[in-house]
């Protein structure tokens, strides 16, 4: 299986950092999801192989950490942080906003697989709350109309 | 790209460099950079060690631990290679601060990485950065990379015969990984469980070798300590809780944000003078003084300097630095909960009172805001609080039963509100969430 060049010459780098193999694993399950899109079969069989791991010690550490899934999420991501600081400037009522306006749930993909939902624990953005990651960036000091505006940005993005 | 505040009160230590363009290495070296190290690199390893101890530099990921002290414990001969681990896997509701760090200075934790690694006799370090933070995990590898570039990192660094390199990783969302172990564990690979202490890190750490692991806005501290100097460092803050903190104001105040602010500035002077008070004109209710692991103060409690010392004594915690603010509008059962729900998620599972506790905690919770708790409840969620405490591996349970019984205890009244089928009354008429069996 091919990753990308970048993909490579990040992960031979890495294995020079550390004692063991498989010390590369958390950052590296990440990056791969980051471009095959999931931590699918492949993936998995692939990385066990690079590090001397069995599929079953992989597939342990992907069930732990909150950002690995096995399965494809939309192309962006919606990660709304509805935890206590957020909660207190509306992170809640974000949450129902996104959900009436992409029609999914929790955990939801769209039938175009355009977008995913996620309600996501604090993300480090608690003086500009309310806040939401999409895939990786930060939209912070949210209202509805704001996140409209983020939403259908990423619609004419994905679309194109 | 977080939006960065100001008030005249602040006293800028760690945060001199935001703003200033100092993610660039040259910019970083004008404004006083890597002057520290070069400093350490001409100074004893016990002296070093002596001047943070003196300093009062206390942990700034929420124990507050000395942190020369911390390292006084790594054994000065080991078989094992020793290691400097930078926890950046900042997650605690309510703290936004390290992020601020990577992002406007990450070469003041990497010469903070580098000071530790010289005053405990390693050779290796790592700055741990949480998943989430992908655009300052960039940042940061390309500071590394800088760093090499000069000659700083590597062998034979500023020609002093002394080689170190430093690398950076990657997490995967997981806040039990910030716990000092926890985050060995992933480092090393694994799912980040616990491990259980003695031995601890400072002895048996990362690889089985002495590790000393430190929160990054103390590492960004150290250089700035040993420039200044221990004295001035120390006479910043109030006795044993030296310098200034990064205090993330969160919650229902008028101008929110990350302030540095010297150790022991009083808390209601931060939300009313700093934080500019009550949004919407509204009342006080409760502040969460340190993350929510930290017990909730009531409105007449918030006179106190905000160090470690004097927070303790007023029954709460330091803890990271997120104060969150309450308004009167808050239901304080419906934010019991949503901590819960935090705890129950991030349990690792490893050890029963924690797994079952917080579960079970979350469920009861959800079932008393829904209006359909007795009046025993009341109790048995104290009581399951009270049984995790101090009985956990590390400290998330203890994190989850803190606040917890601090809710209980200084809102019982709150509580009887929601008792026998009575929706919440913060919520509007109909909006109850569905009765969880």
């Amino acid at each position: 299986m091919r990753f990308s060049d970048e993909f490579e010459s990040r992960f031979a780098e890495m294995l020079t950092h550390y004692p063991t193999k498989r010390s590369v694993l958390v950052p590296t399950l990440l990056y791969a999801q980051d471009e095959v899109g999931s931590l699918n079969d492949e993936v998995i069989a692939e990385l066990a192989s690079r590090l001397d791991l069995t599929e079953l010690e992989v597939r342990n550490v992907i069930s732990y950490y909150s950002m690995l899934t096995t399965k494809p999420r939309g192309k962006y991501n919606v990660q709304v942080c509805t935890n206590i600081a957020c909660m207190l400037r509306g992170g809640e009522e974000l949450l129902d906003h996104c959900k009436k306006k992409l029609g999914i749930g929790h955990k939801g993909t769209t039938e175009d697989g355009l977008f995913s939902l996620e309600e996501v624990e604090c993300i480090g953005a608690c003086s500009w709350a309310p806040a939401v990651q999409v895939n990786y960036d930060f939209h912070e000091n949210l209202t509805n109309v704001k996140m409209d505006e983020i939403l259908d940005e990423c619609k004419k993005k994905g679309t194109q | 790209m977080a939006s960065l505040v100001s008030h005249p009160d602040e006293v800028r230590v760690i945060s001199k460099r935001f703003g200033q363009g100092a993610t660039d290495i040259d910019r970083y070296l004008q404004l006083d950079g890597y002057k520290a190290v070069q400093k350490a690199l001409a100074m004893q390893p016990d002296a070093l060690i002596n001047e943070v101890k003196n300093s009062g530099l206390r942990g700034r990921g929420g124990a507050g631990f000395s942190t020369g002290m911390k390292w006084s414990f790594v054994p000065k001969q080991s078989a094992k290679p020793k290691y400097v681990l930078c926890n950046g896997d900042e997650s605690e509701p309510g703290t936004c601060k390290d992020r601020l760090i990577f992002e406007h200075d990450p070469h003041s934790v990497i010469e903070g990485v580098m000071i530790a690694a010289l005053a405990v006799g390693s050779h290796t370090g790592y700055i741990y950065i949480r998943g989430e933070y992908r655009y300052l995990s960039v940042i940061m590898q390309k500071a590394i990379k800088d760093a090499y570039a000069k000659g700083f990192l590597g062998k034979n660094i500023f020609g002093s015969g002394y080689d170190l390199d430093i690398y950076w990783h990657g997490g995967a969302g997981a806040y039990e990984v910030g716990e000092e172990s926890a985050l060995m564990e992933s480092l090393e690979g694994k799912r980040g469980i616990p491990r259980i202490r003695p031995p601890f890190p400072a002895v048996v750490g990362l690889w089985g070798g002495p590790t000393v692991i430190n929160n990054a806005e103390t590492l960004a501290a150290v250089p700035h300590i040993i420039l200044g100097g221990a004295d001035w460092y120390a006479k910043l803050g109030t006795p044993k809780n030296g310098g200034t903190r990064l205090f993330c104001l969160a919650g229902n105040l008028n101008k929110p944000g990350v302030y540095e602010l010297p150790m022991g500035y009083n808390l209601r002077k931060m939300i009313y003078e700093v934080g500019g008070g009550i949004s919407h004109g509204r009342g006080l209710k409760a502040v969460v003084p340190g993350g929510s692991s930290t017990p909730v103060l009531l409105p007449e409690e918030i006179d106190i300097p905000m160090d470690f010392d004097s927070v303790a004594k007023a029954g709460s915690m330091l803890g990271s630095g997120g104060v969150v603010v309450l308004d009167d509008t808050t239901c304080i059962v419906k934010f019991a909960l949503r901590t819960m729900k935090f705890y129950r998620h991030e349990s690792c599972g490893w050890c029963i009172p924690c797994r079952e506790g917080t579960d079970w905690l979350e469920k009861t919770l959800t079932r008393f805001h829904a209006g359909a708790g007795s009046k025993k409840d009341i109790d048995n969620i104290y009581y399951l609080a009270e049984n995790m405490l101090g009985k956990t591996f590390c400290p998330l349970g203890d994190a989850a039963a803190m606040p917890t019984m601090a809710f209980v205890k200084k809102f019982r009244e709150e509580f009887e509100d929601h008792l026998e089928g009575k929706p919440c009354p913060f919520e509007k008429a109909g909006a109850a969430e569905p009765v969880i069996a």
